[in-house]
């Protein structure tokens, strides 16, 4: 009998990422810190982010997980690092609509496009998205700042 | 030797093709499949039988309470009851768990008291004692195990005291299917004058289990990790514990009389089942005690432990494989939890399902367990009745396929 292949969901990407994961690690000094846990599994994401002037100068992950868990976070941070906060959220919503409503990837979201597999497993969408709720939730946190900044 | 191919015959759900290939369910701790007979035992209920129990004069009614008490009567004689009064049939072994939690533990645990577990119970043998312990200010202590999966007996030992009011202990471990010495540790236990629990979920499917020589005190199991049908536990307690335990829930048919303030309690069994019971489930269960016993228990256990020794003989020699638990299969149930070097658990799992192969993955609702072990997850396969070598080997080749298509990672993995 042949061989399963499983070239859809463990693409090359993902298992490079996976492997050599960029940007892993706390940074020395981030502006906003975030983390999160999936319950379920078990998998843990840290994230730091150094944004200045609403830009996300850099990133650095670290946690434990699945390849799929771990390799989007590598992504992330790979896709992330320079870019305006808003452009953070943008690509989060590209992630979000391609791994949950399926949608076909978006051209902006790159190597992230390696992660549409995913979509065809619901029970490992969360691993994929883990890393993004912990991004928004830095998100939330950056914005909370910036209004009691306007306010204070 | 089991006919395995008769056995198969009996469960319609193997006989279907999961990704291209033959389904090799392995996922038995979690649940078991149900044989033909059980299925047909649900269908007949309701097509013949079907009236609420205890209460009605007619027919029908009187067919079901038959029904349900016998299927009573083949839990009691399948563990060795005094009788069936002492077989409360509840959803499930956690709700058999917090039952003792709520009616025993609320009257007879207090400030200062100690309830004795070990980092091995599943999150239904944890919890519903950190709620009675925060109800109560009683106090939760913890056996360890020692570094191949046993208990650690002498630490359980010393943790037993004069404060000790419970003991509460798997049979056997959900992930390293490491089976207790349940009649040494109910010596300590009632040594000291406490009380023991045991959590029969993954022991009473597996093993031949009679309470009259297990020394426990109170056994909670669950129908549907033994052939029979979703949504039926049992708690097994001697009589005179459960005789002077108060309710559980409150409502009809545990009742004797009811006056506008108060009300007195139905008889055994029936004080501790509240409403109208999960009939067609707790009859067709009786179909699968009925389906274990013809084969019997002791040739279950028999054909779990020769393949859990091949299985811990092959898988041993699966490169980049560390298997958790004893290393012999005469001291663990037919569970192997294990780890892979090159990919993560959910990793593993979802390639041994591109192989039809249904494994488990995560941490078994046992996360002092993964934190004893140092992991926070393991991959875990589990035998029923139905799995033979031909299983095994599907299994080895799907963790094959595994290092394959994570091999790289597996190098690395060494080199960094």
């Amino acid at each position: 009998m042949s061989e399963p292949l499983f070239d859809d969901l463990y693409r090359e990407l993902i298992l490079d990422h996976y492997r050599r994961p960029r940007n892993r690690g706390p940074l020395p000094a981030p502006t906003l810190q975030a983390e999160g846990v999936n319950p379920v599994c078990g998998d843990e994401i840290h994230l730091d982010l150094d944004v200045s002037d609403g830009v996300i100068r850099d990133l650095g992950f670290w946690g434990q997980g699945c390849s799929i868990s771990q390799s989007s976070a590598s992504m992330l941070t790979e896709r992330l690092k320079g870019r305006p906060l808003a452009e953070a959220e943008a690509v989060t919503g590209k992630v979000r609509s391609m791994l949950v409503e399926g949608a076909p990837p978006d051209p902006e979201l790159g190597d992230l496009a390696a992660l549409e597999g995913v979509a065809k497993l619901p029970v490992r969408v969360k691993c994929a998205l883990l890393a993004w709720n912990v991004l928004l939730e830095a998100l939330r946190q950056a914005k909370q700042a910036a209004q009691e900044e306007r306010h204070g | 030797m089991l006919d395995i191919a008769r056995i198969r015959g009996d469960f319609p759900i193997l006989g279907q093709q999961v990704n291209g290939r033959r389904l090799v369910y392995l996922d038995n701790a979690a649940t078991t499949q149900k044989p033909r007979q059980v299925i047909e035992a649900l269908v007949r209920y309701y097509e013949t039988s079907n009236a609420n129990i205890h209460r009605g004069i007619h027919t029908l009614a009187n067919r079901a309470t038959e029904q349900y008490e016998a299927a009573r009567g083949s839990v009691a004689r399948f563990i060795g009851a005094a009788g069936p009064q002492e077989v409360i049939f509840t959803r499930n072994a956690t709700e058999a768990i917090n039952l003792v939690a709520r009616a025993w533990g609320d009257a007879s645990i207090s400030e200062g008291d100690e309830i004795v577990l070990t980092v091995m119970e599943h999150h239904s043998n944890i919890v519903p004692w950190q709620l009675l312990a925060a109800r109560k200010g009683a106090r939760l202590r913890y056996a360890g195990i020692t570094p191949d999966g046993r208990l650690d007996l002498d630490g359980l030992r010393q943790l037993i005291g004069p404060r000790t009011r419970l003991v509460a202990v798997t049979q056997m471990s959900n992930v390293l299917g490491t089976i207790n010495p349940v009649g040494d540790i109910a010596e300590m236990a009632h040594a000291a004058g406490a009380l023991l629990l045991v959590d029969g979920a993954q022991s009473v499917p597996h093993l031949p289990v009679d309470v009259r020589g297990l020394g426990a005190d109170f056994l909670a199991f669950s129908a549907h990790k033994m052939l029979g049908p979703t949504g039926v536990g049992v708690l097994w307690a001697r009589e005179e514990l459960l005789a002077a335990m108060p309710p559980f829930l409150g409502g009809g048919d545990m009742i004797a009389v009811v006056r506008e303030e108060t009300s007195t309690w139905a008889d055994l069994p029936h004080k501790f089942e509240a409403g109208t019971p999960n009939i067609a489930d707790v009859i067709a269960f009786g179909e699968a005690i009925a389906y274990l016993e013809s084969i019997g228990m002791a040739n279950v256990r028999r054909h779990e432990e020769e393949l859990t020794a091949l299985a811990l003989e092959r898988l041993g020699r699966v490169p980049g494989l560390q298997i958790f638990g004893p290393a012999s299969a005469a001291e663990r149930g037919g569970v192997v939890s294990f780890a892979m070097e090159a990919a993560h658990p959910h990793d593993v799992a979802t390639i041994a399902d591109g192989y039809g192969v249904a494994i488990r993955a995560g941490h078994h609702c046992a996360q002092l367990l993964m934190r004893a072990l140092g992991v926070p997850a393991t991959s875990r396969a589990s035998f029923s009745i139905y799995n033979g070598e031909d299983d095994l080997e599907a299994l080895i080749e799907a963790l094959e396929g595994v290092n394959r298509v994570f091999g790289e990672g597996r190098e690395r993995a060494a080199v960094r």
